[in-house]
């Protein structure tokens, strides 16, 4: 673990410790759920599961506040949780239920969450890239003092799009953090096949400062952050980030077998011996933090919230048919 | 004759073709080991090797723009775009670039090329993955554009377009990929611009593209049920587009719907209506009616999404009014 009590930036009180480890396990709580949910045929298309990069969500998401603003991708139900949104209307919006943060239009792959700033998971790669920069563009014009955070994966590296706003948010000096998720891969493929040269180096080539961190040591990571983030606020921006993370599940739920591009040995030992929740929770029990009592109690209150909010879901109303041709242009 | 499925149809097709010329050759995101999301290619890279089968980054417009160059060089690509949704990422490649140099160039340039990609909702894949784009890419003069209804169509107009001197955008429905359809082991190829009857029908003129052909032929199978004599007709190619064999069909039957799922609005089904209109007026007894996806974003929740596409019952629903004659004063 980063040595946080050594370091002024990072939270320093057992409430916001005990916040961060409890938001991490809501959302490992959730992905379970909506797998679950996906395996038993009850929840309609497929799902990407944020499993196991838990720490990255949480620990930049407890550097933000509400009135500052993230983007995120497909892979977004760590983003919107770590954001700040209730499990119910994760859960109506995942079974296409009216109670949905979108009314049930957008499912998993679209879930905003306006009023913890939360812009919006896309399922196109790397196409939140300009709206995170936009909204950082608006806070600057605007004279607010908000920053935006702009989550993508390593496979949206390779959009051409990242260099284009790169390049105008350094220009500009926007109020804006790239957050690269580097899970090794992109959908079945390797990381090292698609990305050429370093990834930090091609933000530090707009002159941007670039920082590669442990993804998976949430201390590490909201320290950063917060450090990133009050620059930003100042004007010092933008900043990227390179967070080293893994998937546990597959690149969707359906992708099950996939030793055909990475090895159940690789898989576990990520699991085994780097989780971003086994490490947390070991870290606050040898600090006096939290009794492992403790903790399991928490786990248990965080896995009954989880299973009500399935049942509400599984038993909310869909939209009515009028709903169809609603929204379409706002008013 | 053997039944193979679309996806099996589509493998073939493309497999024959590399055999047979060294210049085809194939790119696109997981193309290579995983075959694609959809499983379509499989088994290519280990025939042809990567080589000639070759994962790339996620960079849509950089590797159609690539295609281009490669193909106005002498080779023969294959672009593989895994959502016909990321058409609007390659717009200007394909539009700008491929579909013009022939005509800029005075005929001196060729841009022999296929983009294959897919269309089709009711996946509950929301927004971003269920759309039907093929209107947007026929309206560019240089392109052409094939939507296969079957695996039949799928093989056979597949090696049309790998032998065509033109950039050629060919449509898959994703949902037909394991859909059988007996294909003959013999070579054989369907030439572009020829229309496929069906079935044959006295009454009115079912005009489907793609997926619809089922959807119309169910509705003709039910039609048959209330004395309905209903011809269903596959264009195959909606550029170029056989507009004789659609005349011909509707002076005999007098009446027609045409059923395509992109947006109703300016849509497909618009310019093969307003062409009947133009040029079979007089032998028609009833407005050439239009059936597309509503004019809304494709919703996720199921309960909204299946009210977007025609199906069978509302296409029998309005063919009975017209038949009836209701539509004549209709508004
Ligand atoms: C423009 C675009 N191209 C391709 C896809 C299909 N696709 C969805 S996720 C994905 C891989 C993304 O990899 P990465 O950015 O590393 O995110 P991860 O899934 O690893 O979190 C691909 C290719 C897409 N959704 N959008
Ligand atoms: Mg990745």
């Amino acid at each position: 673990m980063a040595d946080a009590r050594k370091d002024n930036d990072v939270k320093t009180n057992a409430e916001d410790y005990l916040r961060m480890y409890r938001q991490m396990v809501r959302i490992r709580t959730f992905e379970d759920n909506a797998n679950q949910l996906y395996l038993s045929a009850k929840m309609p298309g497929l799902t990407h599961m944020y499993s196991g990069e838990e720490a990255v969500a949480v620990g930049i998401c407890e550097a933000l506040t509400d009135d500052d603003r993230i983007t995120s991708t497909h892979r977004g139900h760590g983003h919107c949780v770590a954001k700040g949104a209730a499990f119910k209307e994760m859960f109506c919006e995942l079974l296409g239920k009216e109670e949905g943060y979108c009314r049930g239009k957008g499912g998993s792959m679209h879930i905003a969450d306006q009023s913890h700033g939360n812009l919006g998971a896309n399922a196109i790669v790397g196409g939140s890239m300009g709206i995170a920069t936009g909204s950082a563009l608006r806070a600057k014009l605007l004279g607010s003092d908000d920053v935006t955070v702009c989550f993508f994966g390593d496979g949206a590296t390779a959009q051409g799009l990242m260099y284009e706003v790169m390049n105008m948010a350094a220009l500009w000096k926007l109020p804006v953090i790239y957050a690269c998720e580097n899970n090794g891969y992109s959908e079945y493929t390797r990381t090292d096949e698609i990305a050429a040269g370093s990834i930090t180096a091609r933000a530090e080539a707009f002159g941007i400062e670039a920082h590669q961190v442990d993804g998976q040591d949430v201390l590490a990571v909201n320290a950063l952050t917060r450090r990133l983030v009050e620059r930003a606020r100042k004007g010092e921006g933008p900043f990227f980030m390179e967070l080293m993370t893994y998937r546990y599940h597959g690149h969707h739920v359906g992708d099950i077998n996939r030793e055909y591009y990475r090895s159940k040995e690789e898989e576990k030992d990520w699991k085994e011996n780097r989780d971003p929740i086994i490490r947390f929770r070991a870290w606050l029990v040898a600090e006096g933090i939290a009794s492992e009592a403790e903790i399991e109690a928490m786990n248990a209150a965080i896995t009954e919230d989880a299973a009500q909010a399935v049942a509400h879901a599984e038993a909310a109303p869909y939209p009515d048919a009028s709903e169809v041709d609603m929204h379409v242009y706002a008013d | 004759m053997r039944e193979i499925t679309l996806s099996q149809a589509v493998n073939e097709a493309i497999a024959e073709e590399m055999r047979r010329d060294p210049t085809v050759f194939l790119m696109g995101e997981d193309v290579a080991e995983a075959g694609t999301p959809f499983k379509v290619l499989s088994g290519l890279v280990e025939e042809f090797g990567t080589q000639r089968v070759i994962d790339t980054p996620i960079s849509e417009p950089g590797f159609v723009g690539m295609a281009v160059g490669a193909a106005m060089t002498g080779a023969r690509p294959i672009v593989d775009l895994m959502f016909g949704d990321f058409l609007y990422l390659v717009m200007d490649q394909l539009c700008n670039q491929a579909a013009k140099q022939h005509y800029m160039s005075g005929g001196k340039l060729t841009v022999p090329m296929v983009l294959r990609t897919n269309l089709g909702a009711t996946r509950r894949s929301a927004a971003q993955h269920s759309q039907s784009l093929q209107a947007l890419v026929a309206h560019i003069p240089g392109l052409k554009v094939a939507m296969p209804s079957s695996a039949y169509e799928a093989k056979g107009l597949m090696k049309t377009a790998i032998r065509d001197n033109n950039p050629v955008v060919i449509f898959e429905d994703k949902l037909m990929y394991q859909d059988k359809a007996p294909v003959p082991e013999e070579e054989y190829l369907i030439p572009f611009g020829e229309a496929h009857i069906k079935r044959a029908g006295r009454d009115i003129t079912l005009i489907a593209t793609s997926s619809m052909v089922q959807v119309a032929e169910k509705a003709a199978g039910l039609l048959a049920g209330e004395g309905i004599e209903a011809e269903v007709i596959d264009p195959r190619t909606i550029v170029p587009l056989d507009e004789a064999s659609l005349i011909a069909s509707v002076r005999k039957t007098s009446r027609a719907i045409v059923i395509d799922e992109g947006h109703q609005s300016y849509g497909v089904t618009a310019e093969i209506a307003a062409r009947l209109n133009e040029k079979a007026f007089y032998h028609l007894d009833a407005p050439v009616l239009r059936m597309g996806a509503m004019d809304v974003p494709v919703p996720f929740s199921p309960a909204l999404e299946d009210l977007t596409v025609p199906t069978p019952e509302r296409v029998v629903a309005q063919a009975r009014r017209l038949c009836a004659g209701e539509l004549i004063h209709a508004a």
